[in-house]
């Protein structure tokens, strides 16, 4: 299997995505530099990781001037033909700007920068990187942000609701959903999502940072095998 | 009238930082007097900061030698150590103080970004950064918007670059109320053989600046940094840089992807005194020299004067000597990355500088005589015991008196500011980009960072009480070396190797000199002791503050960054409890002293007393011990006794795996003593019940001392059959207590 990664210039993640992709996962990655106009020459990708760190700075508003980067065009046109397209914490952001996924990351309700452990409640088992999870089952994962704060309207977050696009929520060690245990304010506690064709995800937590039991924490590795395992199921079909 | 022509007098020498002996000795290297931009030039390059004039004598007595070392002292911009695999580490410490107290944000923020550059120029990627900071009083006004715009300003400039902030140390004493330390450390990895150097080989080579563009921030920075921090100084507020941490991230890539090529000959980033510093020392140690045409440097604003474009410490770049004829190399590398890359200059056979603007040379000088180890001046200055320390000196433990109320008394101590998590400041900072944080889910004393592609770890921290050395130059000294080698000890690593950060007053008064004098014997025994030689770091003079219309120099401040070695990742040890039922041992002899600790200063108010128990044989004899046991496989827990005393150290232990201890103080000693005093050498280990014998034999084997305390228990802390609650409650009060301070 064959992922590509997004290099904004101001991307800090992408060595540690090339890690888990190819070092804990035994697959191959490729970093994408953002000037690059074409994904042909990088041949068949099982999937394409925009990942963290400040795009362009982000001195603007985070993800803003990314998604005017040249590969974009390609990435999106990636995603409307069913490619998966995942964004973890920076990357979420310029997905949320794109329009490939709806809403839009805030700056955190403190006002501050967050780095430290989670809780995360796994709220649909239904789709490629939550499929190996149970509904419910609550992962202890990374953040480190500073804009996180989901926001979409009303009507928004019910059809995320209905259509079952939400993915995780912040939650305490048993599971709990509420404000006390909303890390950064976001509406709902939510902190990651999908599209309606569940293909493009987006996430504020850095499972590529829990993955390894050398670093004293593998609850994030269940995602890459989820996504792993689905991507066999449609080669085999 | 052209500026070279400009007159200067003494007293405009005087105005830039120079005395009239220099001056005079400016006058006889030139063979004319000199004009104000070369007058300039001398001024921030004989500077404290640059030049280490008054310390360079006392700087060499440190070990400075082992065989780990792949580059000497001073010898480029940072150590660097071999750890095998055909890997070295490059790593420094530095001090950016005063810009931080006059703009908290900006001055720490640059200070990181400073730091981090002196890794890269080497063309090693920084994969870890530590700081160490020391506030005023945590009541004031002042010292919570000051820890609030320090710790914004180190978040935003390392988050943005993706150098995780691993670890480091905050303490809180009224001596920094104005005049607060900020000592941030790097450390990178780069291959043997692939690193850069601050050379200007081959003339005819051309001088390319690269970066950002130059503007009037942070001139006369060096000189700033080297005068007496008064009321008047936030009239200098030009004097402080500006960082922009994008930019830093996009010169760290080129930076890295340049050296990658063979094109560049020589390297170096601007920091202190900005192109004439990086001009003069690259030019220095190669015995060449430089013609450089100012008008072709990019700078953000117009009609800059050439003292201003020569001095400027604007942020984020880089001198580059290039190979002739792969200027083109270079300039498609930076054109990746967007920055600016112009050629300003060649490498000269004369070994003079010489400045040229408006197709006029408006400054020659030489570069040999500009440099630390050139014909920058060397002063011993004079010092004497300090008076205060005969105050200390009448202190006795007998006359405080014992208290009762223990529960009450641990409670005092153990909300301190200074022992307090402060989890407010770090989870500011992004401690796990590059995964390689190997203590975040199993904490240790010192930070543990993954090598990737090896079975190596390394091992890192800062350490520096203060107070100790205040108390006690020479012993404190020592302690600060050591309780960084135990810290790296006890997480299972092998000291290496040491970078300092040494922050005093001013070195004209000879009491602070009798400080840094004596400070230094006591690191430089501890460094021979322990094998850890001296990498290179910084000093920072001039730190005080002005208490009821005195001045004071801040309590002496030699910040000691180690960097340890960890052979394999399985070596790790964590400060951790594991298993309820586990016993619970102290390595190391209890002593009836409680001096300087935390608990003599808060529950009882007394500040002058001495340095608490050192003995540095006793000291390295438990090092072997801990290494011992850890590689055996005895313990399965390990943390230090420092500030806080014993009680600290059990609850810090109990927290992470909720765990509770009961223990039973040892007979013999005033029980303060046994839990809050601060003497060194001593160690809190757990270990299965079924392990005892294994250590016992072990420990007598190699002559140690252990004392049985107790147990592991399930939540809950009890000392002599007294009960003292859940360690929730405790837990509660350690990871509120400061945010909840800073926050009001």
């Amino acid at each position: 299997m064959k992922f590509g990664v997004i290099v904004f210039p101001g991307s800090n993640c992408d060595d540690d995505m090339i890690h888990v992709i190819s070092d804990v996962m035994g697959c191959q990655a490729v970093k994408i530099w953002h000037k690059e106009t074409s994904l042909t020459p990088y041949g068949d990708l099982d999937g394409i990781f925009i990942p963290g760190g400040f795009s362009y700075g982000d001195y603007l508003r985070s993800g803003a001037i990314a998604r005017f980067s040249n590969i974009m065009e390609e990435v999106v046109a990636f995603a409307n033909e069913g490619g998966y397209v995942w964004g973890i914490c920076n990357g979420f952001q310029v997905l949320c700007e794109l329009g490939l996924l709806p809403g839009v990351l805030m700056r955190n309700h403190n006002q501050k920068f967050i780095c430290k452990n989670i809780h995360l409640k796994t709220v649909t088992h239904n789709s490629a990187i939550t499929s190996e999870i149970e509904k419910d089952q609550v992962l202890k994962i990374p953040i480190a942000h500073a804009d996180g704060r989901y926001y979409a309207p009303e009507n928004e977050i019910q059809n995320l609701i209905d259509n079952d696009q939400i993915l995780f929520q912040y939650a305490d060690a048993s599971g709990n959903v509420n404000e006390e245990t909303n890390i950064n304010g976001s509406v709902h506690n939510i902190a990651g999502i999908c599209n309606r064709n569940r293909n493009v995800f987006g996430m504020m937590p850095h499972p590529e940072r829990a993955s390894e039991e050398l670093l004293g924490n593998k609850e994030g590795k269940v995602m890459f095998d989820s996504l792993l395992a689905n991507i066999k199921t449609l080669v085999t079909q | 009238m052209s500026e070279i022509a400009a007159a200067v007098s003494l007293e405009i020498a005087q105005k830039l930082g120079l005395n009239e002996e220099e001056f005079e000795k400016i006058k006889v290297i030139l063979g004319r007097d000199p004009n104000f931009t070369e007058l300039s030039i001398f001024s921030v390059m004989w500077s404290e900061h640059c030049s280490y004039k008054n310390s360079i004598k006392y700087l060499k007595t440190l070990p400075r030698d082992g065989e780990k070392l792949l580059v000497g002292a001073g010898e480029e911009n940072a150590g660097l150590v071999d750890i095998g695999d055909g890997l070295a580490c490059a790593f420094k410490i530095e001090s950016h103080n005063h810009p931080s107290a006059l703009e908290p944000y900006q001055g720490a923020a640059t200070g990181v970004g400073g730091i981090h550059r002196d890794i890269f120029t080497m063309g090693a990627r920084p994969i870890a950064a530590m700081n160490s900071l020391r506030f005023g009083e945590i009541d004031r006004k002042h010292t919570k918007h000051l820890v609030k715009g320090v710790v914004s300003g180190i978040g935003d400039y390392g988050n943005c670059l993706g150098v995780p902030t691993v670890g480091g140390e905050v303490y809180f004493d009224e001596c920094y109320n104005q005049n607060i330390l900020v000592n941030a450390f790097s450390a990178g990895i780069v291959k043997v053989g692939e690193t850069a150097s601050a050379v200007a080989d081959g003339p005819g080579n051309p001088v390319f600046i690269v970066g950002s563009a130059t503007g009037k921030d942070g001139i006369h920075g060096a000189t700033f940094a080297s005068a007496d921090l008064t009321e008047d100084s936030a009239d200098d507020l030009p004097a402080v840089q500006v960082g922009d941490p994008f930019q830093e991230k996009l010169l760290l890539e080129a930076t890295l992807e340049a050296i990658k090529t063979d094109a560049v000959i020589g390297i170096q980033d601007m920091g202190a005194a900005g192109i004439t510093c990086s001009t003069s020392e690259m030019s220095a140690k190669s015995g060449t020299g430089m013609t450089i045409d100012l008008d072709k440097v990019p700078t953000r604003q117009a009609d800059m004067k050439a003292f201003e474009i020569l001095l400027s410490e604007s942020q984020e770049r880089m001198l580059i000597v290039c190979q002739k004829g792969k200027e083109h190399v270079i300039q498609k590398v930076f054109d990746k990355w967007d920055l600016e890359c112009e050629q300003i200059g060649e490498v000269t056979d004369t070994g003079r500088l010489e400045f040229y603007k408006g197709g006029e040379k408006i400054a020659d000088v030489p570069a040999h005589d500009l440099v630390l180890g050139g014909g920058a001046p060397v002063y011993d200055r004079e010092y004497t015991r300090p008076t205060y320390m005969d105050e200390i000196a009448k202190f006795s433990i007998n006359d405080i008196s014992l208290p009762t109320n223990w529960k009450a008394i641990a409670e005092t101590v153990f909300s301190s500011p200074n022992l307090v998590s402060k989890k407010w400041i770090y989870e500011q900072y992004d401690s796990m980009v590059r995964t390689n944080s190997m203590h975040t889910n199993q904490p240790s004393d010192a930070c543990v960072i993954r090598v990737k592609g090896t079975e190596k770890a390394l091992a890192m921290t800062t350490d520096c009480n203060s107070s100790y050395v205040y108390a006690d130059p020479y012993k404190g000294g020592m302690i600060a070396v050591s309780e960084a080698a135990r810290n790296i000890v006890c997480s299972g690593g092998e000291p290496v190797a040491i970078t300092n950060c040494l922050n005093f007053g001013n070195p004209y008064n000879p009491e602070v000199y009798y400080q840094f004098v004596n400070a230094l014997k006591g690191m430089g025994d501890a460094c021979r002791k322990f094998s850890t030689p001296v990498t290179g770091g910084n000093v920072s003079f001039y730190n005080q503050s002005v208490v009821d219309g005195k001045t004071e120099p801040v309590f002496p401040t030699p910040t000691i960054g180690m960097l340890g070695l960890l052979s394999s990742h399985d070596q790790k040890m964590s400060l951790n409890f594991k298993n309820t039922g586990d016993l619970i041992f102290m390595i190391g002899k209890q002593q009836d002293d409680i001096n300087q600790s935390e608990y003599l200063k808060r529950v009882h108010k007394v500040r002058m007393s001495p340095a608490p128990h050192f003995d540095l044989e006793e000291e390295y004899a438990l090092h072997q011990v801990i290494k011992k046991i850890i590689k055996d496989r005895i313990v399965v827990s390990v943390h230090d006794v420092s500030e806080g005393g014993v009680f600290q150290s059990l609850v810090e232990s109990a927290m992470p795996s909720d765990k509770g201890f009961t223990i039973t103080s040892p007979i013999g000693f005033r029980k303060d003593a046994f839990l809050f005093g601060e003497s060194q050498s001593r160690v809190i280990v757990t270990l299965p019940k079924e392990k005892r014998t294994d250590l016992e034999d072990l420990i007598n084997s190699l002559n140690g001392t252990i004392t049985v305390l107790g147990e592991v228990t399930d939540g809950n802390i009890s000392i002599d059959g007294e009960d003292f609650g859940a360690i929730d409650t405790w837990k509660n009060t350690f990871n509120h207590t400061l945010g909840t301070t800073l926050e009001n």
